[in-house]
């Protein structure tokens, strides 16, 4: 359903737009119950002259199971929702699938800086390339990232890949995606960081390893 | 009643101890504070829909003005409204009306409590036009944003906001303590537990969970004071302190103060309903016993905020099923007050259609907070459009709807006045359908990722889109018409204070013990204090030639 307002290019957004139908479904169905409920008793029930309400206590047991049973078919469906929910959190926030690769995401206010990992795919060597706002991974792969703050709380989000983490200072919180879908992608930060809250856009692109391997040509002959 | 003829207008109305005058003193700063966030609410919107255009009234919105509208709107909407409307204008108005007592067991501790809430309201208001302009960091206040006017750029805002809020907290503890106490005590003789009308029970509970759970933020808010002013290190992590132990501490009363506002709205719409339809409350000990379920749940929810704050992932699943936990009872007294209409004699007066109202709209805003609940959905949710339409489908029924019930319910005995029906219903659908057109669009805008607190969106092309943007325009467009309509609510509530209809002292035919006390009540409120003899909720009782039972009448 969320992938006919959002494109979907990373497995978690699959994961996730599963639960998300699931939820729409089941709460749908009581949203749908409970006001045919209520409306049909407001119309049925509306003041006639002559009509003398009844005298309904609701604690004897056959009219307490009008709230009974329902209450049972809800916990039901909590249990449902419960499990889909833990399930998915647990394969896209908690277990982490081996990296391909690694970045480093960087918050400050108001900017994002990106280590990429260049050409031999690893960090902290004398290749990696420093960008600001604009991070290229390639499509396919797994990365892990390593997000912490310089200044205040600022949350990493993208949309397109249903991935968002606070940013904190002083910690550096781990997670990982991987892209499914090539194309350039809104990056947000989703945490009130100050006057320049809305001047954090960034850009994500998912590129082939080819069109990575040539932006990584193209930086190092500039100098950069 | 002589001596109450003795006093001054000073002593009478501004320095008084009696509950009734209280409570309307509480009210109406409720509902000045309405217009003062709805103004607010108004300018921002407007800069959505427009961005860069000067708002009438406000002029060019800068992101500094932004930030500090979007925050003290959501500060003053529940800490300034909801909360002296529902909880300290109703309670102390009702309360002793409703357990048959001729006031608060602490009248000048009750005096005290609407002092410093007076103040406050003077600090929050005050704070708005300080240098720098008020504070912009969110109603939530998360350092190091909050803590360092380096980062916020409000060094009078910030501090003055914090103190206005902990200025608050100190009122409603005093008043917490003031019902709870009272209802302990001075009930009427014959008034056992299950005769107490489930308004009281709630404003109890809710009292009672507000107590136990504001302490540890009262205890934050003067560490982030400090903070802010002493240079400590309480939140920074640059020498040792920890940003996330403020989020614990805010949420932990954070989410229980949501069920705090909510349980007396509940409270109101079974006081109505049970009026309106002429029925015995369905399964009040099943109602009495969910709502003592969802307040000691709600302080085992409140991580549920913080999924994505860089906690332990595993303790997020725990968070997950408290939260899904939560909606059992919820939902269960829901289930009990549709039931209620079942077999009735249905009236939609003015009262009746807000009480009903309550019960569509506030589904809505129930079965949208699963998404939010459930973990893995939260992550995309989070701080996104979807969150805000989820929480004012819960709290524009609660604080407004709930709250124009009340105030059209109990309006002839506050005032020994009708309001004007006619007007009354026009008010009513004039805010109920653009209320929807405001935050439906506001659903599909966060499941498309429009992320939260931003003054505008042109930098995001995923999001500056025509098709999005023309949302925006719809609830903005919206918000304006609902706001006019407003203006019929005030036309007719002030008239009716003067010409309005003569009330009698039972104009509902209700139950309840306030409908015996004069309209309005005197000093005092009862002629001869009354005996309980029943339950409140005897309508249409079979073999009787009335259809009410009123509780102090013997058998």
């Amino acid at each position: 359903m969320l992938s006919w307002l959002v494109p979907q290019a990373s497995t978690s957004a699959r994961d996730i737009d599963w639960l998300f139908t699931l939820i729409l479904v089941t709460v749908g169905f009581w949203f749908v119950v409970a006001q045919a409920a209520l409306f049909t008793l407001i119309f049925r029930f509306r003041r006639r002259p002559d009509v003398a309400a009844a005298y309904i206590s609701g604690e004897r047991k056959e009219e307490k199971r009008w709230i009974s049973r329902p209450h049972a078919l809800v916990i039901v469906c909590d249990i449902v929702l419960i499990a889909g929910a833990l399930l998915t959190w647990k394969a896209v926030k908690q277990d982490l699938p081996p990296a391909d690769e690694r970045v480093r995401i960087i918050a400050q206010q108001w900017a994002w800086v990106f280590v990429h990992p260049g050409p031999d795919g690893k960090l902290d060597t004398d290749d990696d390339v420093r960008t600001v706002n604009d991070l290229r991974v390639k499509i396919d792969t797994t990365y892990h990232f390593e997000l912490t703050s310089r200044d205040v709380v600022h949350s990493f989000s993208v949309p397109a890949f249903r991935l968002k983490q606070d940013a904190v200072p002083g910690r550096i919180v781990t997670g990982w995606f991987r892209p499914t879908r090539l194309g350039t992608y809104d990056i947000q930060c989703a945490e009130i960081c100050g006057i320049g809250h809305a001047l954090m856009p960034a850009r994500l692109t998912v590129e082939t390893p080819a069109e990575q391997a040539a932006w990584y040509a193209s930086r190092s002959a500039q100098g950069g | 009643m002589a001596h109450a003829q003795q006093q001054s207008f000073w002593s009478r109305y501004v320095f008084s101890t009696d509950h009734k005058i209280i409570g309307l003193q509480y009210l109406f700063t409720g509902m000045f504070m309405g217009l003062v966030g709805s103004f607010l609410a108004y300018v921002f919107r407007m800069q959505l829909a427009f961005p860069g255009e000067p708002v009438p009234l406000f002029g060019v919105v800068t992101p500094l003005h932004y930030n500090a509208l979007v925050t003290n709107h959501g500060a003053i909407m529940i800490f300034w409204v909801a909360m002296p409307i529902l909880i300290a204008g109703l309670g102390n108005y009702l309360i002793p009306l409703m357990i048959g007592c001729d006031d608060m067991v602490f009248p000048r501790l009750n005096r005290l409590s609407y002092q410093i809430f007076f103040l406050s309201t003077v600090v929050i208001l005050v704070s708005l036009f300080v240098p720098g302009g008020g504070f912009g960091g969110a109603w939530t206040a998360y350092p190091p944003l909050s803590a360092s006017a380096q980062y916020n750029h409000t060094p009078w805002g910030a501090p003055l906001w914090l103190i206005a809020v902990a200025l608050e907290f100190v009122a409603f503890l005093l008043g917490g303590i003031n019902f709870v106490t009272t209802v302990m005590n001075a009930r009427a003789p014959g008034m056992g537990p299950m005769q107490i009308p489930i308004f009281v029970w709630m404003v109890v509970i809710a009292s009672i969970v507000f107590m136990a759970s504001v302490g540890p933020l009262v205890a934050g808010a003067i560490m982030l004071l400090f903070d802010q002013l002493l240079g400590t290190h309480f939140y920074d992590p640059k020498a040792g302190g920890d940003p996330i132990l403020w989020q614990h501490l805010f949420w932990f009363f954070g989410h229980p103060e949501v069920y705090v506002v909510l349980l007396p709205a509940l409270g109101i719409v079974a006081e109505v309903i049970t009026v309106f339809s002429r029925k015995k409350l369905f399964a009040y000990k099943t109602i009495l016993y969910t709502a003592f379920a969802t307040g000691i749940i709600s302080f085992f929810v409140w991580a549920h905020h913080q999924f994505v704050a860089g906690i332990d992932p595993r303790m997020a699943h725990l968070f997950t099923i408290t939260t899904l936990i939560i909606s059992v009872p919820i939902a269960e007294m829901t289930f009990a007050f549709i039931a209620t209409l079942y077999g009735g004699s249905i009236e939609l007066r003015t009262p009746m259609l807000w009480a009903l109202a309550f019960i569509a709209e506030f589904l809505v805003g129930g079965v949208t907070g699963i998404f939010l609940g459930a973990n893995a959905t939260d992550i995309y949710l989070h701080d996104s459009y979807f969150v805000v339409a989820h929480f004012h489908y819960t709290f524009f029924p609660i604080a407004i709807i709930a709250g124009f019930a009340a105030l059209t319910y109990w309006f002839p005995k506050m005032f020994g006045r009708h309001m004007n029906e006619t007007l009354g219903k026009i008010h009513f659908w004039g805010t109920i359908i653009p209320f929807n057109f405001i935050f439906l669009p506001l659903f599909v805008l966060g499941a498309a990722g429009e992320h939260r607190r931003i003054y505008s969106y042109e930098h995001f092309s995923q999001l500056f889109t025509p098709g999005l943007q023309n949302l925006r325009v719809l609830a903005t467009v919206a918000l304006v018409v609902m706001l006019l309509f407003q203006f019929v609510f005030l036309y007719n509530f002030i008239r009716s204070l003067f010409a309005g209809e003569k009330a009698e002292e039972n104009p509902w035919k209700a139950n309840t013990l306030e409908w015996l006390a004069p309209s309005p009540p005197p000093h005092g409120n009862f002629a001869e204090m009354p005996t309980v003899y029943r339950g409140p909720y005897e309508y249409s009782v079979p073999g009787r030639p009335l259809d009410y039972w009123p509780q102090h009448l013997p058998n």
